[in-house]
């Protein structure tokens, strides 16, 4: 196949049927992550690219598709079988999570006290990965001061005639934002957590760039003030697990943060999914406003 | 009632994915799939009702804003790409 | 009492928004041309999604589902019909034509997009 945009539109549906599959197997975190980032952001950064790319793709002689699938195939047969209740997953660590994650936590969500306090180095891991990818596409696709000068006062002719759009995006843009919110701070209590919400956040900023222009978005979110946030969000992560080291107890145990252990696990999560939904954000925004400054800066210079 | 409702959302969504494949112009196939996106939403709001939890609406929101916005990204992306002379084989 | 009205109304509602979702199916299958397919699904969608919500929304067993309902409701009336107008738009503005009966002395071709 060798149409970009057919394969990035058959890539959004089969996240979509992979949500759905999670749906159906009651694990509702997955599902909204699933859907958000891959039916959503991932679509739309891929379109993004696809802007500055060629469409189709050269077709390759060597297929190594049939080999590669039929080797990892062959390396799952010797795995346990689905759901089997004998498997090692299930076995040591899962129980103990499930039966005294409400006692040692108190937190009604078991994923986000998993992801974020039991897993909590695992979940910085994460939080680094997002922030490398963010710096990635800052230091590759530089923006020069001088080109920004140039570009800064033409805002394309179209899109001052999209006037139905913009009324509607303006009234449903500030409540995607506070459903991002939402979903931010209710993690504990249902699906969420801060992926969630950092992607929701920037699919909010995206509608509004797609709509108003690059140059508008960029006055309220300019360069310096996104990578400040990247940072930041990391930041945060960071220093709550070296408050808890300078606390006396490990890091990352958020027990010692406050004078009862629930009370410091609960503020600990809520910091630590702060600085995770800030940088997700953050890195999303950024990576989208340079593909489109990028496509801004092909038109105007042909 | 529940169950109904399911089929037939099942249903209306099978004949939007027949178009999906057979539509002539690209137009008609963007149309098919933002349909198929809010039969989505439909469909899991239903499903919440039918498996008796309640946390399955924060999903159905956020898919309702996903297919918007993907649908708006992806007319922007034929509108900027078509710029260029209609007669590039495309 | 309240709970068996509740419980017709929701059937009503439930099946009336399905059979409206149907209907705009089928009208999504067979319809000639672009622009009434996309007349058939805009309307039929916005009814049908409407009505199985606001059949929902009499099932509702606290008031946070019911306002979650009322957020995807409003939403979806927006984000429907808005979808549509823009699709509409875009094809226009790419070339598409909608088909017209054949009249004497009329051109009257549909012209494909290069799409």
């Amino acid at each position: 196949m060798g149409d970009l945009f057919a394969v990035v539109m058959l890539s959004g549906i089969y996240s979509l049927l992979s949500a759905a599959l999670f749906l159906d197997l009651h694990a509702v975190d997955v599902a909204f992550t699933e859907a958000s980032v891959g039916a959503g952001i991932s679509t739309l950064l891929f379109l993004a690219t696809l802007k500055l790319v060629p469409r189709y793709d050269k077709k390759s002689r060597y297929k190594p598709t049939l080999a590669t699938g039929a080797l990892l195939i062959y390396g799952t047969l010797d795995m346990p079988h689905f759901g089997k209740a004998d498997a090692p997953v299930h076995e040591h660590v899962a129980p103990r999570y499930l039966n005294e994650s409400m006692e040692e936590i108190g937190v009604p969500n078991v994923v986000t006290s998993v992801l974020a306090s039991y897993r909590g180095f695992d979940t910085l891991g994460e939080t680094l990965v997002i922030f490398t990818a963010g710096i990635g596409v800052m230091s590759l696709l530089r923006i020069s001061r001088q080109a920004k000068e140039e570009s800064k006062s033409k805002t394309p002719a179209d899109m001052q005639q999209q006037v139905i759009l913009r009324v509607v995006a303006k009234m449903m843009i500030p409540l995607i934002l506070i459903f991002a919110l939402y979903v931010q701070f209710h993690g504990d209590y249902g699906p969420g957590g801060g992926f969630q919400a950092g992607v929701i956040f920037a699919a909010g900023i995206i509608l509004y760039t797609m709509l108003f222009g690059l140059s508008t978005a960029q006055k309220i979110f300019n360069r310096k003030v996104l990578e400040l946030f990247t940072a930041i969000g990391v930041f945060l992560y960071a220093s709550v697990g070296f408050a808890c080291l300078f606390m006396g107890g490990n890091f990352l145990d958020y027990s010692v943060l406050r004078h009862d252990p629930v009370h410091g696990q609960h503020l600990g999560i809520l910091l630590v999914e702060l600085g995770v939904g800030i940088t997700v954000a953050s890195v999303m925004m950024t990576i989208f406003f340079k593909f489109t400054w990028r496509t801004v800066k092909h038109k105007y210079n042909q | 009632m529940y169950i109904l409702t399911t089929l037939t959302l099942l249903v209306v969504m099978a004949f939007t994915l027949i178009r999906a494949f057979k539509g002539p112009t690209l137009y008609d196939r963007i149309l098919a799939v933002n349909t198929f996106g809010t039969k989505t939403v439909l469909l899991i709001a239903v499903l919440n009702f039918l498996a008796g939890r309640q946390d399955f609406l924060d999903i159905a929101i956020v898919y309702a804003l996903i297919n918007f916005i993907s649908v708006i990204g992806i007319l922007r992306f034929f509108e900027y790409s078509t710029k260029k002379p209609l007669d590039e084989d495309l | 009492m309240i709970e068996t009205l509740l419980d017709i109304l929701s059937w009503i509602l439930l099946l009336s928004g399905s059979f409206f979702c149907l209907t705009g199916a089928l009208g999504l299958l067979r319809f000639p041309d672009f622009f009434t397919r996309t007349h058939a699904t805009g309307i039929t969608d916005t009814m049908g999604a409407g009505l199985i919500l606001i059949g929902l929304m009499l099932q509702a067993s606290n008031w946070i589902v019911f306002a979650k309902l009322i957020i995807i409701t409003l939403f979806s009336f927006m984000a429907a019909t808005t979808a549509c107008h823009a699709m509409s738009k875009a094809a226009i503005k790419s070339g598409l034509k909608p088909q017209i009966k054949d009249h004497p002395g009329r051109d009257s071709e549909e012209q494909p997009s290069k799409l």
